[in-house]
């Protein structure tokens, strides 16, 4: 048996069973972070906080919402919006974070692919961070159903219709994750489960292994320089901390994160009081009526890039391209070859890449909301068609490139 | 300076974006339909001023008590909302206390001269299938006179503008086809509290019973207008009480001739319904960013104590 002695104080207590000061070493005083970064690099901190508030929200509307297709629609829209105390604002901030959190977790990512922090030892940090972004869409799209509203049913029934996979009429795939043969009763009380037990668990047990994964290859930082960690630490710790290339995470790095927490949340709440209908759909106001298509389904904005890959196709290739898009990110750390860890700006071609691809995104993402007619259909087909040969011409691109 | 620069860059994708999807899809999908300030510019002018002593004696004689009650003079047909419903063909006839001052005078005249073309359904109706409203045809004297006349006496008896709530505005114009459920109003009325089951079981098939005449007399169940603030904001349903015809052409729904002040007094009942908390959020909202200002004040003063020692 291990040997303890009488504690000094209740710290010397814990810290015998603990190691609580090691914790703290390990966790935070001696976690060492590049100096060299911008308020970027606090976007992590930022998605910590609002997952905390979505989860948070999310428990106290989870004490008044009711799954059942009789009584879901009310429940939220009236119950927790006109009965429960402050209901409306656990609503809000609920759907307001739920969709901020796409533009945040959108500019963590490009981020990182602006200042290759994808590669050479960092591709776990990207590949856990793209799962997370799938678990993210789960939750998001399990979330939508809850209300039960018109978008709830209609957007329901076109995404489970994927699993058909085309011509290959799987219908039987699809009625299975219904549990029907239209969203019904079964549907939602599983989307339910997903919504408010699985994915969650998935997304905290994610969030657990993208922050391991960072720990060994360190942060990258503004200018993707290699250093020695044990050599500026010392030199932080000998008490040269202006002369360090690193700082502690706490309180050095904590202290800025939580100054861009503080802007973000004035943003965020200004969104939550004045600004949130784009997170809350006008025709999700309508409870579901399975005879009722309306007359623009679209799903939020956070998807409509994906949507739109899937929309100008014939339904097959359609298909084909959507699951590419899908999937395509997470390779990113394989198909860009070049050695290089630097700023998009200072890697030639894929300076042109990178900006492209934001502007191509963009025009998929209003193309997928805008009806599919016309001149919409046409720069949607296009931007569908850049997007695929964007990520077909990555790898030449990045073989091109000069070695630094 | 450097961070400002990416700060620019992050916001003008985040708002081109925004702008994409939000204000500029939606006004694709939704073109715009300008109010035309509830005019009623298609209907024409009172051309004789009406003397409401002589349109009592011809709202009277005219049979208008037929069908409508008058609560606030004392006049009742007698029936309860379905059975008035049921005789008079699909829909309850509106009581008449405050018309004068809910709906418009012009829409009034017309109304009362031809009930269809006031209301902009006259695709629905024919001299085989006649409005259930009966026109009046005059009491054998100057028509038009007779017609401000009764107008007239309608705006003499009605309660001025400042005592017509929201709720009363909406209820009369609106609430005998459309139920709204957060405020507990069926089509029938307000739904009162019963003691026992059975009683509210009585009531709740009675509204069945109605709910299937206004079915039949306009082809569909009207929806509820529980969410409507919030799904279709209000300038939509401002511009559709107005002319649903400019909205969705060839609908069963009957422009109802509402005066500009009801038209505002019917958006915020049905803002009262959907958006029950608005004044709550605007006072929280207030308290909610001073306390962000002063949070982020002392998160920046802290940051510059720490990284004094770091750059």
């Amino acid at each position: 048996m291990a040997h303890f002695e009488k504690a000094k104080s209740i710290h010397d207590w814990l810290d015998q069973r603990l190691a609580i000061d090691k914790v703290n070493k390990v966790m935070q005083t001696e976690y060492w972070i590049p100096k060299n970064i911008n308020f970027l690099w606090a976007m992590g901190m930022v998605l910590v906080i609002t997952f905390m508030m979505l989860l948070v929200s999310g428990i106290f509307l989870l004490m008044y919402y009711q799954p059942n297709i009789a009584t879901a629609f009310d429940s939220v829209n009236y119950t927790i919006m006109r009965e429960v105390e402050f209901g409306w604002l656990w609503r809000h901030v609920h759907a307001v974070a739920a969709s901020v959190v796409f533009l945040i977790i959108y500019i963590h990512m490009f981020t990182g692919i602006y200042y290759g922090s994808y590669k050479k030892g960092r591709e776990m940090i990207w590949i856990s961070g793209m799962l997370l972004f799938v678990a993210f869409s789960a939750e998001a799209f399990s979330g939508y159903m809850l209300p039960w509203g018109q978008m709830s049913y209609w957007a329901g029934m076109v995404i489970t219709n994927l699993f058909s996979l085309g011509s290959l009429e799987m219908n039987g795939i699809v009625e299975w994750i219904r549990g029907d043969y239209v969203p019904a009763q079964a549907f939602l009380t599983r989307f339910f489960m997903l919504h408010v037990l699985l994915v969650p668990l998935a997304i905290m047990a994610l969030i657990g292994i993208h922050f391991a994964a960072l720990r060994i290859p360190h942060v990258n930082n503004q200018d993707g320089d290699e250093f020695d960690y044990d050599e500026e630490s010392a030199k932080y710790l000998a008490g040269d901390t202006k002369g360090s290339k690193v700082i502690r995470f706490a309180n050095d790095f904590l202290s800025k994160d939580l100054f861009v927490v503080a802007v973000y949340l004035i943003f965020f709440f200004y969104l939550v009081f004045w600004n949130y209908g784009f997170a809350m759909d006008p025709v999700n106001f309508d409870p579901a009526d399975g005879l009722k298509t309306p007359a623009h389904i679209y799903p939020e904005w956070y998807f409509l890039w994906s949507y739109e890959i899937l929309r100008p196709f014939s339904k097959d290739i359609g298909l084909m391209a959507f699951g590419f898009a899908q999937v395509i990110f997470v390779l990113l750390p394989f198909l860009d070859r070049s050695p290089n860890v630097a700023p998009a700006n200072r890697r030639g071609p894929f300076a042109i890449w990178f900006w492209l691809m934001i502007v191509d995104l963009i025009a998929l993402t209003a193309m997928g909301k805008l009806p599919p007619e016309g001149i919409f259909s046409t720069i949607g087909l296009y931007a569908a068609v850049t997007f695929i040969a964007l990520w077909v011409a990555l790898p030449f691109i990045t073989m091109m490139e000069k070695k630094k | 300076m450097k961070e400002f620069i990416i700060l620019g860059v992050v916001t003008f994708f985040s708002l081109v974006t925004y702008y994409l999807v939000e204000p500029y899809a939606h006004h694709v999908m939704h073109p715009h339909v300008d109010s035309k300030h509830f005019a009623y510019a298609d209907l024409p002018a009172l051309e004789k001023v009406g003397n409401a002593e002589d349109g009592a004696n011809t709202f009277m004689a005219g049979g208008c008590i037929g069908c409508h009650n008058v609560e606030s003079i004392g006049m009742m047909t007698g029936m309860d909302a379905l059975a008035s419903a049921q005789a008079f063909g699909g829909v309850n006839p509106p009581d008449l206390s405050n018309a004068g001052t809910i709906y418009d005078e012009k829409f009034l005249a017309d109304l009362i001269r031809n009930p269809a073309h006031a209301t902009m359904v006259e695709h629905k109706f024919s001299d085989v299938k006649p409005h259930p409203m009966p026109p009046f045809y005059g009491a054998g004297g100057d028509m038009d006179q007779e017609v401000a006349d009764i107008v007239a006496y309608l705006k003499s008896i009605a309660k001025p503008a400042e005592e017509i709530t929201p709720a009363m505005a909406y209820n009369n114009a609106c609430g005998r086809c459309h139920s709204l459920k957060y405020e507990g109003w069926t089509q029938m009325g307000e739904k009162p509290n019963f003691k026992y089951k059975k009683d509210e079981l009585r009531y709740d098939a009675n509204v069945l019973e109605y709910q299937e005449g206004v079915t039949k007399y306009m082809g569909k169940l009207p929806p509820d207008l529980s969410m409507y603030y919030k799904s279709r904001g209000a300038h939509f349903i401002e511009t559709f009480i107005e002319d649903p015809q400019t909205h969705l052409a060839g609908t069963a729904m009957p422009r109802v001739g509402v005066t500009a002040d009801s038209a505002e007094k019917i958006v915020e009942h049905l803002a009262d319904s959907a958006d029950t908390k608005r004044v709550e959020r605007e006072s929280i909202a207030k308290n909610v960013m001073i306390y962000l200002l002063i949070f982020t004040i002392f998160a920046y003063l802290w940051k510059r104590q720490v990284w004094k020692e770091l750059h």
